[in-house]
């Protein structure tokens, strides 16, 4: 699950991690307010997931409190296009305004998972405001590494040795020492996935703190967080992606015509690829999942019939934990409740397919059949086209 | 004939009075698969389908002499269900609960360094060697004994591959699925060692999808050392970056762990890769002719 920056530095302020003082506001006013509280001179940060947005025009300066103000029209509300938007951008509602420091050094921070050591890794680079994915691939010489020990977690040592890696000295150095292991704290602590900290700010004055703020989260750990959970904005998100999460399905929208469900991620996946290789093009990633209900494989099948751009909808049940009689007893109940008119080609295979088979043919349902995904593929696609 | 599990291995169920737990043993036990034990802290002395239940894992090895573990325990307490069959002396866990956190698991693997243990998952629907043990949740009926080995990061798409296979008039040796999550037991490197020691493996289907690096690893270590046919399918060849497919691991993260990566690699290994699951059988039949 992704956060805002200004709820990223909400959380990392209470393990301790320095960031700048600000509040988060609404409205114009509000700026203004905080502004004289905090400025005079401030920057204005639009909240939404997508990075890139300085670049946007969704981060402004600003000298005095009604500057900020105006700034802060000038943002809240506007659509914010940057390169992770998409085109049609995204509505800020929310900005972020912190008091404006001098910047005499931009550093990076980052912690993630690495799968193939299996152990979080600390990541500090000197090539601070620059994507790290650009970094590694140009100048992996610049990105210094300490892998954690689960068992012991980030030692002292580790920060140190990281810290004289990007030249710090003095009082600056003990501050970086201390906001790394904090940073690793509150990584650990909340079950995330990712804490990035681009730019980590080094002020004339020395003070090491966090300029931006972006924190992910395991989706597996949410339960143990109920703090964190809270702060999901489903405006962030596809609706119909947030209607198949209250019904605990996996469901990604995609900007094809033919509409999956299947079961099983990783056959859902396969099923998407051999539409392409039959001409045509996915509309979503549907796993209805293993042990499902009769009434949660219904609201999968609401949920595909009610995207739009579906013109025919493929159904591809391989049958383990699933089996098929539930499914054809939810297909026939949903299409019977919504209105059906589109076409759906039905491959069932595994664990009670004569069941599931003798069910959709005695439901009287108009469907096409398939034995197997090839031919399900080759004939849904035509459909969709029509 | 088969590697991991056969004819001899002697099962506990973890979770066995659960809901998951007992339909799954039901088919286990019809499959013909030796579930000698269940575990269920706090309902030992009873029995559940037959099977003697105990309170812990370590006084099933003792009484019931288990030295393979399946395990369908919720999430939350699943990391400690695995670490106490470990613990316990039990040879092999096969992990299918789903939606482990990743430190559980990261905490996991670092206490498996220190024991003779191999995990198989979690997210997994198990292990089966045909017509001898069946650990798991896949449909028994679907697999013949036979020559080939499955090797699979999915659940639903390793039966389609079984299917496949057997219609070319192949059985399989094992198929295993070694699991959705992003930090897994046994991967694909171990396993392709199990079945270059193993005579009656003559050819391995390995299926992966997008995310991480294990495909990668995999395909160099298949050109330096293994001498099998390999078969290879990637899912996720039409999956956009960024976004989680289903499993917690199937993610294109910072440009990385696509589809074509991994088929070019495997490719270069002399892999042959399948482009379309469809053709997973097809370049089985002409691997080994």
């Amino acid at each position: 699950m992704k956060i805002h920056e200004y709820q990223a530095k909400s959380i990392l302020n209470q393990y301790g991690v320095r960031i700048p003082r600000g509040e988060v506001a609404e409205t114009a006013e509000k700026a203004y307010e905080i502004a004289k509280d905090i400025g005079p001179k401030v920057v204005v940060k639009a909240q939404i997931h997508a990075g890139g947005r300085g670049k946007g025009g969704g981060v402004k300066l600003a000298n005095t409190p009604e500057e900020a103000q105006e700034r802060a029209r000038e943002i809240i509300g506007m659509n914010l296009v940057t390169h992770q938007t998409g085109p049609e951008g995204k509505l800020v509602k929310t900005i972020l305004v912190e008091e404006a420091l001098d910047i005499a050094k931009e550093l990076y921070i980052g912690i993630v998972i690495d799968r193939a050591k299996e152990a979080p890794v600390v990541m500090a680079s000197s090539e601070g405001g620059m994507e790290i994915e650009k970094v590694a691939a140009e100048t992996p010489e610049l990105i210094f590494k300490e892998y954690i020990n689960p068992a012991t977690g980030f030692l002292p040592f580790q920060a140190r040795k990281l810290a004289f890696q990007l030249g710090l000295e003095g009082n600056t150095f003990k501050q970086a020492v201390k906001f790394l292991l904090t940073l690793y704290k509150a990584f650990e602590s909340t079950d995330a996935s990712l804490a990035e900290i681009n730019p980590l700010l080094i002020t004339g004055q020395g003070d090491v703190l966090a300029l931006d703020a972006k924190m992910n989260f395991d989706d597996n750990a949410l339960v143990r967080h109920p703090n964190i959970k809270g702060m999901r904005d489903l405006d962030e998100e596809e609706p119909l992606e947030v209607e198949a999460s209250e019904f605990d399905l996996n469901y990604i929208k995609l900007d094809g015509n033919v509409g999956c469900m299947v079961n099983g991620a990783g056959l859902a996946m396969a099923t998407m690829d051999i539409i392409m290789y039959s001409g045509g093009m996915p509309a979503n990633f549907l796993d209805v999942g293993g042990g499902v209900s009769e009434e949660a494989v219904k609201n999968a099948f609401k949920i595909l019939i009610s995207d739009k751009d579906v013109k025919a909808a493929l159904i591809n049940i391989f049958g383990g934990i699933v089996r098929c009689d539930l499914v054809a007893n939810g297909i026939v109940k949903a299409a019977r409740e919504l209105e059906l008119n589109i076409p759906m080609v039905i491959r069932l295979e595994g664990t009670n397919v004569e069941l599931g088979k003798k069910i959709l043919e005695d439901s009287g349902l108009a469907f096409f059949s398939a034995s197997s995904m090839k031919e399900a593929a080759e004939k849904v696609v035509p459909l969709a086209s029509q | 004939m088969s590697i991991l599990v056969d004819e001899n291995t002697r099962v506990v169920i973890q979770g066995i009075t659960g809901g998951e737990g007992t339909f799954h043993t039901k088919r286990m036990l019809e499959y013909g698969t030796k579930v000698v034990a269940g575990v269920t802290p706090g309902k030992g002395g009873q029995t559940h389908l037959d099977v003697p239940v105990f309170n812990t894992v370590a006084d099933a090895v003792a009484e019931e002499g288990t030295n393979a573990t399946a395990i369908f325990v919720p999430p939350l307490f699943a990391a400690d269900a695995v670490m106490e069959a470990a613990d316990a002396g039990v040879d092999l866990v096969v992990c299918i609960t789903e939606g482990i956190p990743t430190f559980d698991m990261i905490k996991v693997k670092r206490f498996l360094k220190e024991k003779d243990c191999h995990m198989i998952g979690p997210n997994t629907p198990g292990i089966i060697s045909p017509g001898k043990c069946k650990i798991g949740i896949m449909p028994g009926h679907i697999h013949t004994p036979g020559s080939i080995g499955i090797i699979s990061r999915s659940g639903t798409l390793t039966y389609e591959a079984v299917q496949q296979v057997s219609l070319q008039g192949y059985g399989q040796s094992t198929a295993i699925g070694i699991g959705g999550d992003p930090i897994v037991g046994l991967k694909f490197i171990e396993l392709l060692q199990m079945f270059k020691e193993d005579e009656d493996t003559e050819a391995v289907v390995l299926i992966g999808e997008i995310g991480g690096t294990a495909e990668e690893e995999a395909a160099e270590y298949i050109k330096q050392e293994f001498p099998k046919p390999v078969v290879s399918f990637i899912a996720g060849q039409t999956a956009p970056p960024g976004r989680r497919m289903g499993h917690a691991g199937a993610i294109i993260a910072g440009g990385k762990g696509t589809a074509k990566e991994k088929m070019e690699a495997l490719e270069a290994a002399g892999v042959f890769v399948a482009k379309s699951p469809a053709d997973m059988g097809a370049r089985i039949k002409e691997a080994l002719s």
